[in-house]
């Protein structure tokens, strides 16, 4: 497949499909760490994380439009509000969700799939009914537009560095909230050992809510981030939440560094293979590849070490 | 089927419920309904087929598999490349740069048939090829995943991304599959021409009689030992386990069983509705497969065939009149089957409707019934829940 390229080209477009993989990489692990979140540390499958990522993106889109029209002095920054505010919505519908559905079915994680499920298709529909059926985008700030130019072969647009800084902060920041604040060790010891965190006096259904709402809310800042890439439709959250689902698995779920591994590892492959094959077929092999290894290795890339 | 005892079987209470499943499908409905909604409900009866392979895979033994609509497909495809080759002979295609080839491949530049296809001229491979390719795959993926101990969400999902897959390489390789619109223009089966009124009547009715016969195989199953142990399995895996039997294997087999049911009626769905396209295989489609079974009763085989009749009659009738309700309905139908009668319709009869049976036909009703087997057998709720528990538990454990 690689004939007919001269070396310098090669490299070439493996930077640039690298640097495309990168944008595709930053959305799965702004999605995925939602998702490794809830699924990793409380052991739901939440079907309608692709929904609170677009929800998140219609806020931005709202916001975006309400700086246009009232503020367009701040128009640059209105970015930053827009993802505080994504974060912030996100978070208190998940609690909501939380609290409404999720509790009563701790007990049955295969229940809760299909609730959430169920919950993701009124959502898509509602989004449809009040955004209507087409896809809209955003209108980036100027100093977001245009792109870095490397070599005169590679160059690299602002939006997608941006979007990718912002992946790797959010991620930083939930290491850093997981492992070394006093709210992470609590989560850690409710996943540990329900009972015995209980007995030492946490909440667990406080943490619980709180970790859900926190994924929910990432879940959010991703649909911001994912407005400066692309555009959001009903239903273009569906798209990724398989593609995602088998990112937290193959990273293995309990594990946040894993998560962002696999993230790396899919959407290089995919974006890589895309250059020199079909789109589709691109998808397929990745698709196989990572589901081959799962098969071969169910707890994934970096498990935890535990006796079963 | 003359031995007393199965005459007496068809006194008991199970007999008269399956008699009645029967006088509806075979009787009511053929009189009542024209010609074009008996092929409706023809249509609707092949997802019950999938649903009853549900029930056995999720409801009996607790594995959630969200890719039945792979099977669906794969039985639906195989039936739809010997029909296709069947209406692409060199004279029906002449008009065609390669005649003899199905006409997507012609539009696609190919200039002849691949490999894969050819076997599919021969009918008795077909049939084969209906059941056995799904269980094949089945087979792959239940070995692999089972016997690495690997179940619970873990498992749905994966089922999952192998239905995303198949789904993305079907709609990539036009040429070989027909891409998107997939596979169109079915005509005759060996020389029957599927498309008239009586033909589509004379399918309902074959549709009708493989439903039975999935659903005796079924029960059968379901009242061995075998059933017995499958419900053991989803209650106390690892009890099952350090009791000497083989737990892989036998999540295996139900795998396998639901893959070929689920095959029979996609071949099935292909013949009454005349093509098959990937829109029948993907996670969407799949995963509402699973709400047929869970509207029935996840634990009902006869539950599930109504599950399958009421969710499509009602998709039909809503997405017709108010095609933006439909997905309200939809999920509203999942959340509160869940979260409300986790048991399903047959759940709802047996806790309201058969206790006023009883009384009614108390005496001669319930001496007969005390010795039938209990057609859905339903977990008291101290079982339910201690059967929830370990599953957690179980999972629990797998995901470390």
């Amino acid at each position: 497949m690689f004939d007919g390229y001269t070396t310098s080209e090669l490299m070439s477009i493996f930077a640039m499909q690298g640097f495309a993989g990168l944008s595709l990489f930053s959305v799965f692990v702004l999605m995925a760490l939602g998702l490794a979140i809830i699924f990793g540390q409380m052991g739901v499958i939440n079907m309608a994380h692709g929904e609170f990522m677009i929800l998140g993106a219609y806020t931005t889109y709202l916001t975006s439009g309400f700086f246009q029209a009232y503020m367009p002095s701040l128009f640059g920054g209105y970015f930053f509000i827009a993802m505080i505010m994504a974060f912030l919505i996100c978070a208190a519908f998940g609690a909501f969700i939380e609290w409404a559905m999720i509790r009563r079915l701790y007990r049955r994680p295969l229940d809760t799939l299909l609730a959430t499920w169920g919950l993701s298709l009124i959502l898509q529909q509602a989004y449809r009914s009040i955004f209507g059926p087409r896809e809209v985008g955003v209108e980036l700030p100027e100093w977001m537009m245009g792109a870095i130019q490397v070599t005169d072969m590679v160059e690299l647009p602002i939006n997608g560095l941006f979007v990718m800084i912002i992946a790797l902060l959010i991620a930083l920041g939930l290491y850093l909230l997981m492992y070394r604040s006093g709210w992470g060790k609590k989560v850690r010891a409710v996943v540990q050992n329900r009972p015995m965190a209980e007995a030492v006096g946490i909440n667990s259904g406080a943490v619980d809510r709180m970790t859900f709402a926190l994924g929910c809310g990432i879940a959010g800042i991703a649909g911001s981030a994912f407005t400066m890439i692309g555009s959001t439709g009903p239903s273009s959250g569906q798209a990724y939440i398989v593609d995602t689902f088998l990112v937290v698995v193959f990273g293995g779920a309990q594990s946040l560094i894993g998560t962002i591994v696999s993230a790396f590892a899919i959407s290089q492959a995919q974006s890589t293979m895309e250059f020199f094959l079909s789109g589709s077929m691109a998808k397929v092999l990745t698709l196989l590849v990572v589901v081959g290894i799962l098969m071969l290795r169910p707890e994934g890339l970096m498990a935890l070490k535990i006796r079963r | 089927m003359t031995t007393p005892s199965a005459i007496q079987w068809f006194k008991t209470r199970e007999g008269i419920y399956y008699m009645l499943l029967a006088l509806l499908l075979v009787v009511i409905l053929p009189l009542t309904l024209d010609p074009f909604r008996l092929s409706m409900t023809g249509k609707y009866l092949t997802y019950a087929f999938v649903a009853i392979g549900l029930v056995m895979c999720w409801g009996k033994a607790g594995i959630l598999s969200l890719g039945q609509g792979i099977f669906f497909g794969l039985g639906g495809y195989c039936m739809a490349m010997f029909l296709k080759l069947e209406a692409s002979t060199p004279e029906a295609t002449a008009i065609q740069s390669t005649p003899g080839i199905p006409d997507f491949m012609d539009w696609n530049q190919l200039t002849e048939l691949p490999w894969f296809w050819q076997p599919f001229h021969s009918f008795p491979f077909t049939l084969l090829a209906i059941i056995g390719v799904p269980v094949l795959l089945a087979l792959i993926i239940g070995f692999t995943m089972f016997t690495r101990r690997v179940g619970g969400v873990y498992f749905s999902i994966m089922t999952q991304a192998v239905a995303a897959i198949l789904t993305i390489l079907i709609i990539g390789q036009q040429g070989y599959t027909g891409g998107v619109n997939g596979i169109t223009d079915l005509r005759t089966l060996m020389g029957w021409d599927i498309r008239t009124d009586e033909a589509k009547m004379t399918l309902y009715f074959i549709c009708v009689a493989l439903l039975f016969g999935c659903l005796f195989i079924a029960r059968m199953v379901q009242n061995r030992k075998l059933g017995r142990i499958l419900m053991a399995m989803n209650a106390q895996e690892t009890r099952v386990r350090f009791s000497g039997y083989d737990v892989a294997a036998f999540k295996i087999f139900v795998f396998c069983l639901a893959a070929a049911f689920a095959g029979i009626g996609g071949a099935m769905f292909t013949l009454i509705v005349g093509f098959m396209s990937p829109s029948f295989v993907g996670i969407v489609a799949s995963i509402e497969m699973v709400i047929f079974c869970a509207l029935g009763g996840r634990l009902s085989i006869l539950g599930a065939v109504y599950g399958a009749l009421l969710v499509n009659a009602a998709k039909s009738g809503l997405s017709e009149s108010f095609p933006e309700l439909w997905p309200f309905a939809m999920g509203a139908l999942f959340i509160g089957v869940v979260m409300a009668f986790p048991n399903g319709l047959a759940g709802l009869y047996q806790s309201y409707i058969q206790p006023l049976e009883d009384r009614l036909f108390k005496g001669k009703q319930a001496e007969i019934s005390s010795q039938s087997s209990a057609p859905i057998s339903q977990p008291s709720k101290a079982e339910e829940s201690d059967g929830y528990d370990s599953s957690m538990d179980n999972y629990s454990a797998e995901k470390s």
